[in-house]
């Protein structure tokens, strides 16, 4: 049995050690929000947070984020308002959608770590998310507008 | 959370969904009593019912619910559909509910999301079913306060009495309204009275892709369900002569290990199912079987000799001709100015950011499917002829799609899921490995095309076009000896008014290798090859390439275009050191204009600095997901001109994953700018037409600035 802590909630799963986080969240809790998209780390589909690092959870053993938090797109907030998911929102960013649990939880990180990112921060930190509809220029508005909106949210 | 996406379109659901405990008023145009608009009252609801007459429904508590009988796979169905809907019944956009339909080409006729069609094909229906009904509602209430129905009017779901301001709900009228005649000739709005209709609307399926609570293929879940990965032959096709699955047993998890033996493009395939009941446990079983395939009796092909051959074609053959008018042929072979030459692209994969995967239970004497699926309608009848079992009882359940492009319309998928679930008598989910998904195909195909022609006095006096490639109707049987009717698409309808010797041809070429539609489809490589050599014509004429397109495309859309793109572009503007490309293609209906501005980059090659897309799709529902998907479709080829190529090297496909076969990223993106031409023409496509001019357009500022003429994709920017 392995002890996980998923979106604040505590988890008893019966699995193989080996058996890669994107697996047990999707098939053992169901937590089907974080995609699988490439199984080797190319694509940032499966990203989701380990103690508050975006790691990809395709190549992440589960005995890894024992002890740990785990925060997956399903519990990034309460009611789809991070700023994120505000300006993702409002400049419509998705198209067929099936990345952006992944691009968001990595836009997540970006803001905590660098409220104001320049477009080369956006790139740095995006650049691990492939999106095959080609929703890039769209990415990029929503990061700086939830940048904005979190500057307001401070104030 | 918007709950409606958590609801399987399966009949319980869907009656707890429309609260049919009362009544509703259903539309659509196949009802029994051929009447646009009825009523099902609760005691003659059955499944039937249901099936065969509701396209939408308002129940009795007003709410509308529309069954999308299109996929949405990105290009915005789940929400264009609705926001047409919303414009002539009068209602919010946020009280209609949309679920998938099922497979049903008898209640919605074609049902397969390609061809950018979902719009073009039915908006004239739903226009005018939604003011069928809304007129009804209008009559139902002027009936019931005894006023004269020119004073009532429609708003936000509710009929209100114009002089006395009464206001009744549409819901309270539902039951009324559906006793009513069907009005012939209901009015509907002109394009300048729209309030919904081409306004830059927020996507419905927004918020629910935010949350994880958008429910695609994978994410679907069946009781007792198993999950299953297949080994397939990396040869694309032959059987299999021994495998050990010694090692693959001993992985936690693993419950079966067969053989599935299907018939895939007309050839028979087998592979190696492990099912187990987790996906990891699938896929880790299928990494430690070791087998030996049966490859004996099979062209092992090779990407260099594809070209080469299809080149040796282009050589000696004419080919089967598709457009023909007068003599250019004699007209080249007497000129001594003749500007003869090869393009080609490759072989590419759809490479959807979801791998496929599907669900199927078989259940005996009926089979359920739940998936990605861009054809239902295909789908049932594929499955329906290879199980030996009745269309109708082959349910076919449509989820969210994470990509399409063409391949999500191919039934091997759902098939190979349905030959597993009867195996070992449980429902199962089939998930494919992205090496799986990039190695088996099918592909766009690789394609050489001939160009030659003429130009005399500034224009072209003869063109011939020759195209050898595969056909990608031949898998579903399509005839051989008859031209592949689109070698002619992506070219311009209005040329063959301005250019009086012509000629489009077919070379038939076959390969065993499988190739389906790869979004845009032909147009997507025509497009290249013809537009370029549009700019090799404009070159030799020493003409403006925009001018020497004007000059050709005497047609008022086309001219509108041709002002609208050097308008927003600043063409005639350019700086020295800038190199500026046009390109222009018909797609789906709909003609598309970019024009690509390039520099040298100081580290090597060129870099694109700006994009400038110009859209003329007729009448269209929301502009902002047009620009979306024009901004989508510009990505989709840079990476189809920059980077991609499936080669094939012993009958092998040579890429695996995202690593040798990559994605544009964030940083490749040059700023796009998108223009939509607005007229009252009829609606075109919107999903692909943007793709095809991409690559010319490029290219051709490439030209423009190094002098350099690029005529094999891909090509890379680094090293131009």
């Amino acid at each position: 049995m392995i002890t996980l802590n998923v979106n604040n909630k505590t988890y008893q799963v019966d699995v193989s050690p080996d058996m890669p986080l994107l697996w047990v969240v999707r098939d053992t809790l169901g937590l089907t929000g974080t995609k699988f998209g490439c199984g080797v780390a190319q694509c940032g589909a499966c990203v989701l947070h380990l103690d508050g690092e975006a790691v990809r959870s395709c190549v992440t053993k589960v005995s890894r984020a024992e002890g740990k938090k785990i925060i997956t797109i399903e519990g990034l907030s309460a009611n789809n308002d991070h700023p994120a998911q505000l300006a993702w929102e409002e400049i419509d960013v998705p198209q067929c959608g099936y990345c952006h649990s992944g691009q968001i939880m990595s836009a997540a990180v970006l803001l905590r770590e660098n409220p104001k990112p320049t477009d080369k921060d956006i790139d740095d930190a995006m650049s691990g998310n492939i999106c095959r509809c080609g929703t890039y220029p769209r990415v990029r508005k929503a990061i700086h507008l939830a940048a904005e909106m979190q500057e307001k949210d401070k104030k | 959370m918007d709950s409606k996406n958590n609801i399987d379109n399966t009949r319980r659901s869907f009656l707890k969904l429309t609260g049919l405990g009362g009544a509703a008023l259903c539309m659509g145009f196949y009802l029994p009593s051929d009447a646009a608009v009825t009523l099902i009252k609760p005691s003659d609801l059955t499944a039937a019912d249901i099936e065969m007459c509701a396209w939408i429904l308002i129940n009795t508590s007003g709410k509308v619910t529309l069954v999308s009988h299109r996929a949405e796979m990105g290009q915005g169905a789940y929400h264009s559909i609705p926001q047409i809907i919303a414009e002539e019944l009068e209602v919010n956009l946020k009280d209609i509910d949309v679920i998938f339909a099922q497979g049903n080409e008898k209640k919605y006729g074609n049902q397969i999301t390609g061809g950018s069609s979902t719009i073009r094909s039915s908006y004239k229906r739903l226009l005018q079913l939604s003011a069928t009904a809304r007129e009804m509602l209008i009559t139902a209430a002027a009936l019931q306060w005894k006023v004269s129905v020119n004073d009532c009017y429609a708003e936000a779901g509710h009929v209100i009495h114009r002089p006395s301001a009464k206001k009744m709900h549409y819901g309270e009228l539902v039951l009324q309204a559906s006793k009513l005649e069907a009005p012939k000739n209901p009015k509907l709005k002109k394009i300048s009275e729209y309030k919904l209709i081409r306004q830059p609307l927020h996507r419905l399926d927004t918020p629910m892709k935010l949350n994880g609570s958008a429910i695609f293929g994978l994410d679907k879940k069946i009781p007792g369900m198993l999950y299953a990965a297949v080994e397939r032959n990396p040869r694309l096709r032959g059987k299999v002569k021994s495998f050990d699955d010694s090692e693959a047993k001993k992985i936690p998890g693993v419950k079966n290990i067969f053989v599935v033996k299907m018939m895939v493009h007309n050839t028979i395939r087998e592979g190696i199912a492990v099912v187990a009941d987790s996906t990891w446990a699938a896929l880790e079983g299928k990494k430690a079987l070791r087998v030996t395939w049966d490859d004996t009796g099979f062209e092992h092909v090779n990407s260099l000799e594809i070209f080469k051959r299809q080149e040796d074609f282009l050589k000696i053959k004419e080919g089967l001709p598709l457009k023909s008018q007068g003599n250019p042929t004699a007209i080249i072979e007497k000129s001594k100015k003749k500007v003869d030459v090869i393009y080609q692209t490759p072989y590419q994969s759809h490479s959807c950011m979801e791998p496929l995967n599907c669900i199927a239970h078989f259940q005996g004497d009926k089979i359920e499917i739940w998936g990605p699926i861009q054809a239902p309608g295909w789908v049932q009848d594929f499955i329906s002829t290879q199980m030996g079992i009745a269309k109708d009882k082959v349910i076919v359940n449509m989820t969210f799609l994470g990509g399409g492009f063409g391949r999500k319309a191919f039934t091997d998928y759902p098939h190979e899921a349905v030959l597993i679930s009867k195996e070992i008598g449980a429902p199962v989910q089939v998930v494919w490995s992205r090496e799986d998904d990039l190695k088996q195909g099918p592909y766009r195909p690789g394609i050489s095309y001939r160009c030659e022609g003429v130009v005399s006095e500034g224009k072209i006096e003869a063109l011939k076009f020759r195209m050898a490639g595969q056909n990608n109707d031949h898998w579903s049987g399509g005839k051989k000896d008859v031209p592949n009717d689109s070698t002619s698409e992506g070219f311009l309808e209005p040329y063959y008014a301005s250019i009086k010797n012509l000629s489009i041809s077919d070379v038939p070429f076959e390969t065993p290798l499988p190739t389906m539609w790869w979004r845009s489809v032909y147009a997507s490589t025509n497009g290249f090859a013809y537009e370029s050599f549009m700019d090799e014509m404009a070159v030799e004429a020493g003409k403006d390439p925009l001018d020497f397109r004007r000059t050709h495309l005497q047609d008022k859309r086309c001219q509108k275009l041709i002002d609208k793109m050097e308008e927003v572009s600043g063409w005639k503007k350019r700086n020295k050191n800038e190199g500026y490309g046009v390109a222009i293609t018909e797609c789906f209906k709909s003609t598309v204009g970019h024009i690509v501005k390039v520099s040298k980059n100081i580290s090597g090659g060129v870099k694109i600095d700006k994009v400038w897309a110009v859209m003329d799709c007729g009448w269209y529902v929301n502009p902002d997901i047009i620009r979306a998907q024009v901004e989508g479709s510009i990505v989709m080829g840079l990476g189809a001109a920059t980077i991609h190529e499936i080669t094939f090297k012993d009958g092998k496909v040579e890429q695996n994953n995202f690593y040798d076969y990559p994605m544009p990223r964030i940083t490749d993106i040059p700023p796009i700018e998108v223009y939509i031409i607005e007229n009252e023409e009829d609606a075109g496509g919107v999903g692909e037409p943007a793709l095809p001019p991409f690559a010319p357009a490029l290219t051709n500022a490439i030209f423009d600035l190094t002098g350099k003429r690029i005529r094999k994709l891909p090509f890379s920017l680094a090293t131009v």
